[in-house]
This record gives C-alpha cells, sequence and structure tokens, in this order.
C-alpha cells in the first residue's frame, strides 16, 4: 500500500513536522501539496508510528501559556550502580515529563541524571521534588534544581534536511 | 488565560493519539458532542494564543536524526544578545535561561551527526563560549504528553 519513494516520505517528513494544516481535509491539503495521495499520507504517517520514529502524534502545546510557569531541570549526581534504579523511580511519577541519562563533563559538569518537573510555581515544583525525594529516600543524592527564568525559543526540532525548510 | 471546555477536552485528550482518517476534525467534534468547524476554530484560536505549538509529530530524537542538549556560561547582562545569536541558528528548537553558571540551556538537532557536530562549532563561535555538550546517553521516560490542570471547568463560551 505504501508506495512513497525516498524523496516523497523526505517531503512528507518535512511537513508534518510542521504542523498539520488546521482545515477539514488536513492530510488531503498535505497530499495536494506533494503530489500523492490522501492514502499513502495517512498510512506513511501511520507505519511511522508503527516503527517508533514518532513517538505521539497530536497537539504539541507550551506548558507556559497553561499557566506551568516553573519548569525545572533537576540534575542528579548518582553512582553508576544507582543510575538505573533511581531514574526508574523518578520516570514513573507524575510530574516527572522527561528522565535521561547524559555524560559527566568534569570537571565542569559533574551531573549524569537530568528530569524535568513543570508545575504553576516554584513552590509547588519544590515540594513535589521534596516528596519524591523523601518517599523514596533520595535525599543524600547530591542535585541541582534549575528553574527556567525565561524561555527564548520553543518549538517541534526540525531534523528535515531541506535547505528551505525553515 | 481562560479555556473553554472544548480547548480543555483537546488539549487533554488529543496530545497522543491524534485521529488518522480524512476528517480527523470531524471525529474529535463528535466525540466532543459539537461542530466540526468549532474544533477547527477552537484550534486556531489556541495557535494564535501560542498554547498549541503545533498539531502534528513529535519525533523520536534517536531515530529521527541528531540532537543534543547544550549550555553555555555567560555574563548575566549580555545573556539576551548571545540567546539571540543561539536562537537564529535554525538547528536550535529550545533555548532556555536558567538559573546556574551554565545559565543558557538550548537544545540543537540536525539531519547527521556530522551536522550536529558542525552546527555546535559554529554556536561556539558565533557566541565566543565554550558549549558544554550534553547528549542523551539513555531515555528513561519520553512520554512528553502532559495532563493538564484547568482551574474549575468554565461555562463554555461560544
Amino acid at each position: 500500500m505504501m508506495t512513497l519513494s525516498a524523496d516523497q516520505q523526505a517531503g512528507l517528513f518535512a511537513a508534518i513536522e510542521q504542523g498539520l494544516p488546521l482545515v477539514e481535509r488536513p492530510y488531503l491539503a498535505l497530499a495536494e501539496q506533494l503530489a500523492i495521495s490522501e492514502m499513502a499520507v495517512i498510512s506513511t504517517i501511520e507505519s511511522w508510528q508503527t516503527q517508533g520514529l514518532i513517538r505521539r502524534f497530536g497537539l504539541v502545546v507550551r506548558h507556559r501559556k497553561l499557566g506551568y510557569q516553573a519548569n525545572a531541570m533537576v540534575v542528579w549526581d548518582i553512582a553508576a550502580e544507582d543510575t538505573e534504579r533511581v531514574a526508574d523511580l523518578l520516570a514513573k511519577e507524575e510530574v516527572v515529563t522527561l528522565c535521561y541519562e547524559r555524560p559527566r563533563v568534569l570537571p565542569h559538569w559533574r551531573y549524569n541524571l537530568f528530569c524535568m518537573i513543570h508545575g504553576k510555581s516554584r513552590e509547588q515544583v519544590l515540594k513535589q521534588l521534596a516528596d519524591i525525594c523523601q518517599r523514596h529516600q533520595l535525599n543524600k543524592i547530591t542535585k541541582n534544581v534549575l528553574f527556567s527564568t525565561k524561555a527564548y525559543k520553543q518549538r517541534g526540532g526540525r531534523y528535515a534536511a531541506t535547505a528551505n525548510g525553515a | 488565560m481562560e479555556f473553554d471546555l472544548l480547548s480543555q477536552q483537546l488539549i487533554n485528550s488529543y496530545q497522543r493519539d491524534f485521529p488518522l482518517c480524512d476528517r480527523p476534525f470531524l471525529k474529535l467534534a463528535q466525540q466532543f458532542g459539537v461542530s466540526e468547524q468549532q474544533v477547527l476554530t477552537t484550534l486556531k484560536t489556541l495557535k494564535k494564543n501560542g498554547v498549541l505549538s503545533r498539531l502534528g509529530p513529535v519525533f523520536n530524537h534517536q531515530q529521527a536524526g541528531s540532537s543534543t542538549l547544550a549550555a553555555v556560561a555567560v555574563p548575566a547582562n549580555d545573556i539576551d544578545r548571545v540567546a539571540e545569536i543561539i536562537n537564529n541558528f535554525e538547528q536550535i528548537n529550545h533555548n532556555y535561561a536558567r538559573e546556574h553558571h551554565y545559565n543558557l540551556w538550548f537544545v540543537v538537532t540536525a539531519p547527521t551527526p556530522e551536522d550536529l557536530t558542525q552546527a555546535l562549532t559554529d554556536i561556539g563561535d558565533a557566541t565566543a563560549c565554550e558549549v558544554l555538550i550534553l547528549p542523551m546517553e539513555k531515555s528513561h521516560h519520553i512520554d512528553l504528553s502532559f495532563t493538564v490542570c484547568f482551574k474549575p471547568v468554565m461555562e463554555q463560551v461560544s
């Protein structure tokens, strides 16, 4: 069913990463723009979801505009043997939206686990973090909380290699 | 900002699994008992307000291309200028000021690892800063959808 060429797939990829047009038949609009069929657009997006290239497909919202003004990146310096266990505990927490391991860059940067907590206020975020640390006995781990003070840019990643894809 | 019922329903129900069919907005409309036009109008309003960044895919970074978190440490009184320089790079999608010695944090994405390395070098040159590069090594939780707690639901404003 899915018979798009590599170029057509690249074109569709570049088009959808900008977002669907808000019209009655968005997939048809994309199809016409790319000179392919509506069915091919839909089935290709479906297959990208199945393959895991697309993690989710839907509304991408800006937390700040929804009243979630406090955005804390919590960074932890955890011993290698403990990282997996703690990361899995954090990842299961409702308020944690991301949980990634990243490399230390010594001597500049000692933290190897990152998680993100969004809240409506700084106090709320700190309270949630304190609660998590207490419930899981994480108070002994060295950590740091980096609140954001200003968002200079917030948009989806652009991976398409087209030079004019701005 | 106040959000009507339909906005709240759309935001909390469709951050994932947006319908893949010829009339997706009609499908949402039927679910929420409104018209297709109301759904489209509401989404357009959310877009205009800046609440909706876009309606579309969130790609798996590792499969889609190359990306990394990066940071620079700049004097506080110079941060707006440096942020602007960084924002001007097309490869930047997030860029935040944060409270730390490393006070400007951004995400760089590129089609290939080579392009990514080049972009990071260019950013270092353009800002005259040493860039702290922190690529993801392992993800434990990558679901960016997020249940929004709205204030008590308002009567729908039409």
